[in-house]
């Protein structure tokens, strides 16, 4: 499939799910909408991990920040249940970025497995703070939001929240996807294939993976934020590390590099996790079985599957037809 | 369950995009029907608690053939892992799509924080069974319409601990409660009622949740303390005692329920024999409503009923309670509310009702560890003999309604240590 058709297809997914959704149940609304927002972190994480190669397990941190920043303005300072709502959106994204920046001065030095080490330390600083800091978080009780915010439109509505959080999935992936497409993001995948040699072209590779981090840090931030809402509960729960590993698998098994594959990963574990087990008491096995046999036998994920496909047409292909395809494709 | 479950696997695979797609709802609502989902955690380090919550709730369930005056109960169990992010998810999943007319359970102090709102949000009753977190039903209680209690509050059975202590002649007492609100609670209200009859707390120490070696805090506890209290929870339960003793102490070790109840009671060791601690029920309470309440549970299970069982069971029986006087009928959210709140009941813990505040009111049991032969078992086994009973505690003791919720709720830092040298 070429570049056009991609674009395409993964618009005429968005205005179907749009179309759609409102038909759906009650329930399945509200597992959209978690799945969208979860996307989000996804999203923010592929860029790390997907096309910097940085595997970050401290995702869930930013997520975290922008929970309790709005779970906290909302409870202590009436804050953000009108059209502050969307002043509290900027501000999730801005903590979000501001505890990544933080993070980045410690973290961007290491690579590969002491990357890994030191973000999951830093993320359980902000599980620290969230359980030990009773008066501001409530500890491990957690806060409880108030109803969810109202400017002409009310939020409490499932189908005019989704709505809400398409439109911020919607912008999220244009936003990171411009990114990616950009000079910038091109560096980054020069980064994520060989750091050296772009360091010896003379770019600051420091500072363009701190940049990402800091973006990936805001846009968790701002899933943060709309999680809060959706959930009503903030609690340390949110910010653990299993939160980070659900986010890291979920890149993983949509496919890394590719952005929308994270949101696919995210809609797979929900309908796994929150659907199948209301259904059967042994989903768990069924999530650990898509794991083990993603990594296994599609490490592109699920977004690797179609490319997987034209590869085994063209390897029953002889050479001169395969080279053909090739030429023909470019 | 498991083999219902994957009969209807079947055809829901088969069906499931569809039906995921066009919505369907699997609930015919009959008008006698009554929809009872329960949440409790079935996997995870939690999942035998929730078992027994379970259980208590399915056994009145099979006595009166799940019939309540005429309702037939459809009772729904989802699992919440013990996280309250799940235990919501679960809770919207119980109502939006199997229209369930209540929410029972939660196990942890902070589920039941978390689906209070959810209550709220969705206008459907919650009845906290278990979860304990004080100010559901204390001060944050005007938030939470459709909450009703028919546990307890954490530090509920802490104030009359407190006067008994006193009453005990200690005068000088070390706490160490696991760290995290549920401990802080118990500890708080019996610091409270043990420093304003003349006792003195000279030491806290709050161990994380979940610790499993207690070498480095032991060794901390002050030597010139008349006694030790102690509250954990899970597995911590049965490691703190034990090291305790091989520790060599000889000070008198007391305790908040979840310390000593019946679901840790048969994994301890003699270590804890003379330990004691306090609860709203006790396996051991002998009366005739709670021995039969016993016999018959351990014969269907094969253990002995905690206070996660019996609350349950007692939850079960004040619903049904409120459809016999309405023959059967759901008489609307509202005035399921009142009703269950107007409900007087003589459980298997003793005698019930709700305060205004749609917390319990019910007897206080301070309770010793005893090996000893009961209701007939041929087996000495551990049991929590009742040595004192408060009758009709409330949750707000001897002080009064309005002034106790003048005061903070009970954290880390509330009540101060002001004794702590």
């Amino acid at each position: 499939m070429n570049h056009r058709g991609k674009i395409l297809t993964v618009t005429v997914a968005l205005l179907g799910l749009a179309v759609l959704a409102p038909f759906a149940s009650a329930y399945l609304i509200l597992l959209i909408t978690q799945a969208l927002i979860l996307g989000i972190l996804a999203m923010s994480l592929d860029i790390l991990l997907g096309f910097t190669g940085l595997p970050s397990l401290g995702q869930a941190a930013y997520l975290g920040m922008g929970a309790y920043l709005t779970a906290i303005l909302a409870t202590h300072y009436d804050f953000g249940l009108g059209w502050s709502f969307w002043v509290v959106v900027m501000l999730g994204i801005l903590i979000g970025a501001a505890t990544a920046a933080l993070f980045g001065l410690f973290a961007i030095r290491a690579t590969g497995v002491y990357f890994l080490m030191i973000t999951l330390a830093l993320g359980m600083c902000v599980w620290g703070l969230a359980y030990r800091w009773n008066s501001m978080t409530g500890g491990d009780n957690g806060i409880n939001l108030p109803a969810r915010p109202e400017f002409g439109i009310q939020l409490a509505d499932g189908v005019t929240y989704f709505y809400v959080v398409f439109g911020f999935f919607v912008v999220s992936l244009v936003m990171l996807y411009i990114l990616v497409k950009s000079p910038f993001g091109r560096s980054l995948v020069g980064i994520r294939e060989r750091e050296l040699r772009m360091r010896v072209l003379g770019y600051n590779t420091w500072l363009h993976k701190y940049i990402a981090f800091v973006i990936a840090g805001g846009f968790g931030g701002l899933a943060g934020v709309l999680w809060a809402h959706l959930s009503g509960n903030v609690s340390p729960q949110v910010v653990i590390l299993a939160t980070s590993v659900d986010a890291l698998l979920m890149v993983v098994l949509g496919g890394p590099g590719t952005l929308v594959g994270g949101a696919i990963g995210a809609g797979v574990v929900v309908s796994l996790r929150d659907y199948l087990s209301t259904v059967v008491p042994w989903w768990q096995y069924v999530l650990g079985g898509v794991y083990v046999l993603t990594i296994l036998y599609l490490p592109g994920g699920l977004m690797g599957i179609p490319e997987r496909i034209r590869r085994r047409r063209a390897r029953s292909r002889s050479p001169e037809e395969t080279k053909k395809l090739q030429s023909a494709s470019h | 369950m498991l083999h219902r479950l994957k009969g209807k696997l079947g055809w829901k695979l088969a069906t499931g995009c569809l039906a995921l797609g066009m919505g369907v709802s699997q609930t015919s609502t009959a008008a006698e029907e009554l929809r009872i989902g329960f949440v409790a955690p079935m996997t995870g380090g939690f999942a035998q608690v929730g078992k027994d919550m379970s259980n208590g709730f399915q056994m009145y369930l099979d006595e009166v053939g799940s019939n309540f005056a005429g309702a037939k109960v459809k009772f729904i169990v989802e699992d919440d892992e013990a996280k309250p992010p799940v235990g919501v998810r679960k809770a919207e999943k119980l109502v939006l799509q199997d229209k369930v007319q209540m929410l029972v359970g939660g196990l942890l102090a902070s589920t039941g924080y978390a689906l209070a709102p959810v209550s709220t949000r969705l206008k459907t009753v919650y009845i906290a069974s278990i979860p304990s977190a004080d100010d559901l039903t204390q001060r944050q209680s005007a938030e939470y319409p459709y909450v009703i209690r028919t546990g307890w509050t954490s530090s509920q059975p802490s104030h009359p601990f407190g006067e008994w202590a006193c009453e005990q002649g200690y005068k000088r007492i070390v706490t160490i409660g696991a760290d995290f609100a549920f401990g802080y609670e118990v500890v708080g209200g019996f610091q409270r009622a043990f420093e304003s009859c003349g006792g003195k707390v000279i030491q806290k120490i709050w161990p994380p949740l979940g610790t499993q070696d207690f070498g480095p805090y032991i060794p901390t506890i002050k030597k010139d303390a008349d006694a030790i209290f102690t509250l954990m929870a899970g597995p911590m339960s049965l490691q703190f005692p034990k090291q305790l003793a091989d520790a060599g102490n000889k000070k008198p070790v007391i305790g908040g329920g979840t310390s000593y109840d019946e679901f840790v009671l048969p994994s301890m060791g003699d270590e804890v024999i003379g330990h004691v601690s306090v609860l709203q029920y006790s396996a051991a309470l002998d009366t005739p409503k709670n021995a039969a309440f016993v016999k018959k549970y351990r014969e269907k299970y094969g253990k002995v009923p905690s206070y996660y069982s019996e609350s349950n069971y007692t939850t079960a029986q004040m619903i049904h309670e409120v459809l016999k006087k309405t023959k059967g009928k759901w008489p609307g959210t509202q005035k399921f509310i009142e009703m269950l709140s107007a409900i007087k009941l003589d459980a298997a813990r003793g005698p019930v009702h709700l305060d205004e505040m749609k917390n319990p009111v019910q007897n206080v049991y301070i309770k010793k560890v005893e090996k000893k032969k009961m209701f007939g078992y041929e087996k000495e086994e551990l049991w929590n003999t009742v040595i004192k009973t408060y009758p009709n505690v409330s949750q707000f003791w001897k002080y009064g309604k309005t002034e106790f919720l003048k005061q903070p709720v009970y954290s880390r830092d509330y009540p101060p240590c002001k004794y702590c040298e």
